[in-house]
């Protein structure tokens, strides 16, 4: 292996640390973001435990957190009620960012985002149908989600595989084609179905973070802090298969074990958010898109992907919770209009991209 | 600028020609059968004295006249319009992924309709129309200015713009929906899913009228985008202007994707594959495709509209639904089965 002063230039400001044949590549611009976003996502998760009908102040808060709680409905409002449903916003964001920086990469498409191979849709053909055809309860309708979309993925890919490939372009097309029939059962279902059970699959659509505990809030951390490093290792092999999957093989990179593994692993991270919270609109396709509006282009950006799609969701939350009206306002929807206004304003003032 | 004529000619391509003429005559028996089959039995005799020997006291004459003809008409419409938007937006994005919705009008015309049901308690598919129309023209309005579409077009920015807009504006109708009556949300789904039942001549007059505009805009665009295609200083360097092509044709794409979203609401399936199939027939060159991809497009619409009378009888199911369910598959098999041609 070469030394390091044989390298050309490196851009922006790149620090590079090599041990064995282990490096460690860290660009000063990304990671300034990275902090700046964890420390608004420590400020937004202070928020989201302190805010609510009941006020609870913050030297309150420590002693709760700390185990000295004096109020044990207090204590069961804070450790119960407030702090699964952030944690399952935090980690819900991170996995739908991580996902979709995954998706963007891999099909090579600014638009990529697990919708692509249909997995969303497939998740709410799965959810769809176990509200209106068996009237299943919360439980059933996560786990039929889940289901539904990762079974989609795999028929998606299984379809687009020929001759052992399934190149980027043929799995979009095929994303579409599979996708599409299913949004159309799940319209068909929509319409068919009682009203009741239509307005119930409508409610779930939305995404919410009403009434989450623990249950939820644990499986989608634990894939979190599983997948996203194993994402980030694999973003070097996906950032050279962007250049093509010739170059990239030529490069070294085991183009279609490496493809198939970060789908693998990208899909179960968008699986588990859904199965948490719901479709959650727009946080996959944002989250990388305005991390790249942020940092000059220095690569694959899982991690500062998976910290923008974390603050997308806790912000949102946070934002619906403090609006005055008295509306149903799901997050899922609520981060759609957030995420989607902000990228309009990026839009707005940068004249070029 | 010199935008040159594309009329079809034989030009060394008899085959092209006769494919399309081929598809043409599909397209024709396609809807014949239109006009004969409906959710209520009519013999065959009587329909064809509609059409010939028309009669206003006869009842089922009435029906077929004033159903199943502008029904007809109008899938035809609606399919040329979405096959045609489709194939100049995936043209102008260079993306397969762009339908013609992107632009934000299917998006547009939804929260109109979605606002006029809750808000104005309108409840006329005629009227959905109208509102449909404004909310299209907005929606497409904003993603214009946002997109930078006048200025050097850059498609990376233009489908950005497209999708924040869309998101923003589903989500909207997602919260209106959540939040009032239920009976809002039950005459939004069956809206939403794409339909041509019970439009009548109100819906197809004006709305013929924005398509035949569209089209006729399109297909004088086809040359000019081709060199276009080229490269920017290429495309200038022979005679065209390409910031006033792209333009004109993101222009022709919101006129026939609103009319053709106000009419029959959201159907994006159409718009997405049928230039894909057109692309894998003909190849890349926008003189041949848009042809093909408005010919195909409306094969399907017709086609779809005809057997969601048939499946769903004695009711019916909506076109956007039938036209997915029967073609996608298909395209699965299509694209699995041979390469399609890339942008």
């Amino acid at each position: 292996m070469k030394p390091i002063a044989d390298l050309p230039e490196l851009p922006f400001a790149t620090r590079l640390w090599r041990w064995r044949h282990w490096s460690l590549r860290v660009s000063l611009p990304a990671l300034v973001v990275a902090v700046a976003l964890s420390l608004v996502l420590m400020l937004a998760m202070l928020a989201s435990l302190v805010m609510g009908t009941l006020d609870i102040g913050l030297a309150e808060l420590l002693a709760i957190l700390g185990g000295r709680a004096e109020n044990p409905l207090y204590h069961h409002i804070v450790l119960n009620i407030r702090l699964p449903r952030a944690v399952t916003a935090l980690f819900v964001g991170a996995a739908l960012g991580a996902s979709g920086a995954v998706f963007q990469s891999i099909s090579r498409n600014a638009l990529g985002s697990p919708d692509v191979i249909g997995f969303t849709t497939g998740s709410a053909t799965g959810a769809i149908a176990q509200i209106v055809l068996f009237g299943g309860g919360a439980l059933s309708v996560a786990v039929a989600a889940v289901a539904g979309g990762v079974l989609t993925a795999i028929v998606v890919y299984g379809l687009s595989v020929r001759g052992g490939q399934a190149g980027g372009y043929r799995l979009i097309l095929t994303g579409i084609g599979v996708g599409a029939v299913l949004a159309a059962l799940n319209n068909l279902m929509l319409v068919k179905g009682d009203l009741d059970d239509a307005v119930a699959a409508n409610l779930w659509l939305a995404g919410s973070l009403d009434a989450r505990t623990w249950q939820q809030a644990i499986p989608v951390a634990l894939g979190v802090v599983v997948l996203v490093p194993l994402c980030i290792v694999g973003a070097r092999a996906l950032a050279l298969m962007e250049m093509g999957d010739d170059a990239a093989a030529q490069l070294g990179v085991s183009v279609e074990r490496q493809r198939r593994a970060l789908l693998f692993y990208a899909v179960v991270l968008a699986a588990l958010a859904t199965g948490a919270a719901g479709p959650i609109a727009f946080v996959a396709l944002a989250a990388p898109q305005l991390v790249r509006r942020l940092v000059p282009y220095t690569g694959l950006a899982v991690m500062n992907s998976a910290l923008m799609g974390a603050t997308l969701m806790l912000v949102g939350d946070v934002l619906t919770r403090l609006l005055p009206f008295n509306l149903t306002l799901p997050i899922g929807r609520v981060t759609g209009i957030v995420g989607g206004v902000y990228l309009i304003v990026l839009l707005a003032r940068a004249r070029r991209l | 600028m010199s935008v040159g004529a594309s009329t079809v000619t034989l030009e060394r391509s008899p085959r092209r020609l006769w494919g399309l003429v081929a598809l043409v005559l599909l397209t024709a028996l396609a809807a014949l059968a239109s006009l004969f089959i409906g959710s209520r039995p009519i013999p065959v005799a009587v329909t064809l004295d509609a059409l010939l020997a028309y009669d206003p006291s006869n009842s089922a004459h009435l029906l077929v006249h004033h159903l199943r003809v502008p029904r007809t008409l109008l899938a035809l419409v609606v399919g040329a319009a979405l096959g045609v938007a489709g194939a100049l937006m995936q043209g102008l994005t260079r993306n397969p992924l762009a339908d013609p919705g992107l632009f934000g009008v299917n998006a547009g015309a939804t929260t109109a309709i979605v606002a006029a049901i809750a808000f104005f308690g309108v409840d006329s598919v005629s009227a959905y129309t109208s509102f449909g129309l404004i909310g299209a023209a907005l929606a497409a309005l904003a993603v214009y200015r946002l997109g930078g579409v006048g200025g050097g077009l850059n498609p990376v920015r233009v489908v950005l713009a497209g999708a924040a807009i869309t998101v923003v504006l589903l989500a909207i109708t997602h919260l209106i929906t959540l939040n009032s009556d239920v009976q809002v949300f039950d005459r939004f789904r069956h809206w939403a899913v794409g339909s041509l039942q019970g439009r009548g001549q109100s819906v197809l007059l004006p709305i013929t009228l924005l398509v035949v505009l569209g089209l006729a805009l399109s297909l004088t665009l086809a040359r000019a985008l081709d060199t276009v295609a080229l490269g920017e200083d290429l495309g200038r360097s022979l005679g065209v202007h390409p910031v006033l092509v792209r333009s004109l044709a993101a222009l022709a794409i919101v006129v026939l994707a609103g009319a053709a979203t106000a009419a029959a609401g959201p159907i994006s399936f159409i718009g997405l594959t049928a230039p894909h199939l057109a692309r894998f027939i003909v190849g890349p060159e926008h003189r041949w495709l848009l042809p093909y991809a408005l010919v195909i497009a409306a094969l399907l619409v017709v086609m779809a509209d005809v057997l969601g009378r048939v499946i769903g009888y004695p009711g019916e199911i909506g076109v956007g639904i039938m036209v997915a369910l029967l073609g996608g598959p298909f395209f699965v098999v299509l694209v699995r089965r041979w390469r399609l041609v890339q942008l």
